[in-house]
């Protein structure tokens, strides 16, 4: 069985102590494998954002661990957490998070740029992330004359620029209208197809849809999954039309 | 009724047989409600007696024998286009009548109910979203009417379990909402009492009669 991009185990997350503790996960397991995508369902407040800050380091777990390609982030500083994130995670938020100063293609460069890369080398990687996504030609645009649509893509290329498999994205097309939304899903989708890692959190059912597994969480914990899709068998017989 | 119209609807274009109209049905709703062949012969002998469809006198070099409209299913196929389907009756539908139970029955868990059908719904809106990728990518690519029918078919049931889960979203916290508000003491007057709530103390006979009169349609 291939293994694990990420691999959560037995997480529990508590902010504050005693009395007035809050439990944000409780005893979260959960594994995505290169080529998945997966979305995390839940009400607000179930612990999905959490879920998203410890799977990419951005927080740190009470209990359990997380694994990101096999190496537990326990055991990391903060100085290995931040190459990590520069190197082998990304992120993608609802608002896009790009930087209005830099072109596309800089704003896609600058985590290699950060992490010591030749700005060359960097634009070359950047490049080649922009072309997957479908925006080489605007690499030198800039993100005010971009569409919402064309700068979260631009976000996904930056979250999978050079060797990075793993993106997590939070609520990704919030701010986007339903048919830009799932453009943006549909170019995700195509990166987890082509070997990638996708940890999808959202509390749309239609974009949830896009995700070999769904994940629902509630008050901190699993409490059901879809598990990944067999053949499409018999689903419509027209399946083969 | 929709096969029935739906057979009319082919005829009106051409005369045709029995499993040529099957086929034409199925190919052209993307084969999303398949019939059988028993059917679509029962439906035309009910079609025949009604006047709307005539046999030809003699059956074809394979002994296939091709029905035909006449006026009056022209008129039928022409009301059916121009008059809208009525969605006025409430339909009988087996999750809602499950709910409602679920919420008035004592011992019954209504969230793993809702989580059960959320999940298994999630489920089929992945799938339905992958068949209608393909779908798209197809007719990107060949730009065929009949594929764009399909497309719309695939799209229809989308939205329907899209808003079949939204729908539980709000049974959900329309039941997290009445779990948190604070109890109101048992009536003797039933009619005073909250319809709707999931509360045991307010589930006595005559408070469900609000409810009932809400859902008169769904008697049919």
């Amino acid at each position: 069985m291939t293994e694990s991009i990420l691999r959560l185990v037995d997480v529990t997350r508590t902010h504050g102590t005693g009395e007035t503790a809050v439990h944000a996960l409780r005893g979260v397991s959960l594994e995505v494998r290169p080529g998945e995508l997966v979305a995390v369902m839940g009400p607000s407040g179930s612990g999905k954002s959490t879920l998203l800050n410890v799977a990419g380091g951005l927080d740190k777990v009470t209990s359990g661990e997380v694994l990101i390609e096999g190496e537990p982030l326990s055991t990391m500083s903060a100085l290995q957490l931040a190459a990590l994130r520069r190197r082998r995670v990304g992120f993608v938020f609802q608002d896009f998070n790009l930087i209005p100063s830099l072109t596309a293609g800089e704003n896609v460069a600058l985590p290699l740029e950060l992490d010591g890369l030749s700005p060359r080398k960097a634009r070359h990687f950047a490049s080649d992330a922009l072309d997957l996504v479908g925006l080489r030609e605007l690499i030198d645009r800039f993100p005010d004359k971009m569409s919402g649509g064309q700068q979260q893509r631009v976000a996904i290329a930056r979250a999978l620029v050079g060797d990075r498999r793993l993106v997590m994205a939070d609520e990704p097309t919030g701010a986007l209208d339903s048919h830009t939304g799932e453009g943006v899903l549909r170019v995700l989708r195509e990166r987890c197809d082509s070997g990638a890692a996708g940890l999808l959190v959202t509390h749309e059912a239609r974009h949830a849809a896009w995700a070999d597994r769904v994940v629902f969480l509630r008050d901190g914990v699993v409490v059901d999954t879809t598990g990944s899709p067999d053949e499409i068998h018999d689903l419509l017989a027209g399946a083969g039309h | 009724m929709s096969v029935k119209l739906g057979m009319l609807a082919l005829l009106a274009e051409e005369p045709m047989y029995g499993a040529q109209l099957r086929s034409e049905f199925e190919g052209r709703t993307g084969g999303t409600w398949p019939l059988n062949v028993g059917q679509v012969y029962t439906t035309l002998a009910r079609l025949e007696r009604d006047g709307m469809v005539v046999q030809d006198a003699e059956p074809d070099e394979e002994g296939r024998i091709r029905y035909q409209l006449t006026d009056l299913g022209r008129t039928e196929v022409m009301a059916w286009w121009e008059t809208p389907v009525r969605r006025e009756e409430t339909p009988r539908d087996e999750l809602v009548i499950k709910l409602a139970l679920a919420v008035t029955t004592p011992g019954v868990d209504v969230r793993t109910v809702v989580q059960t059908q959320r999940t298994a719904t999630i489920r089929h809106l992945r799938d339905l979203t992958r068949v209608k990728t393909q779908a798209s990518d197809r007719h990107t690519s060949e730009g065929e009417q009949r594929d764009l029918a399909w497309l719309l078919v695939v799209e229809n049931l989308i939205f329907a379990a899209e808003s079949e889960v939204r729908w539980l979203d709000h049974v959900e916290s329309s039941l997290a909402r009445a779990a948190a508000m604070p109890r109101r003491p048992a009536l003797t007057d039933g009619a005073s009492t909250r319809p709707g709530t999931n509360q045991p103390s307010t589930n006595q006979p005559g408070t469900t009669d609000s409810s009932s009169t809400d859902l008169q349609g769904a008697k049919k």
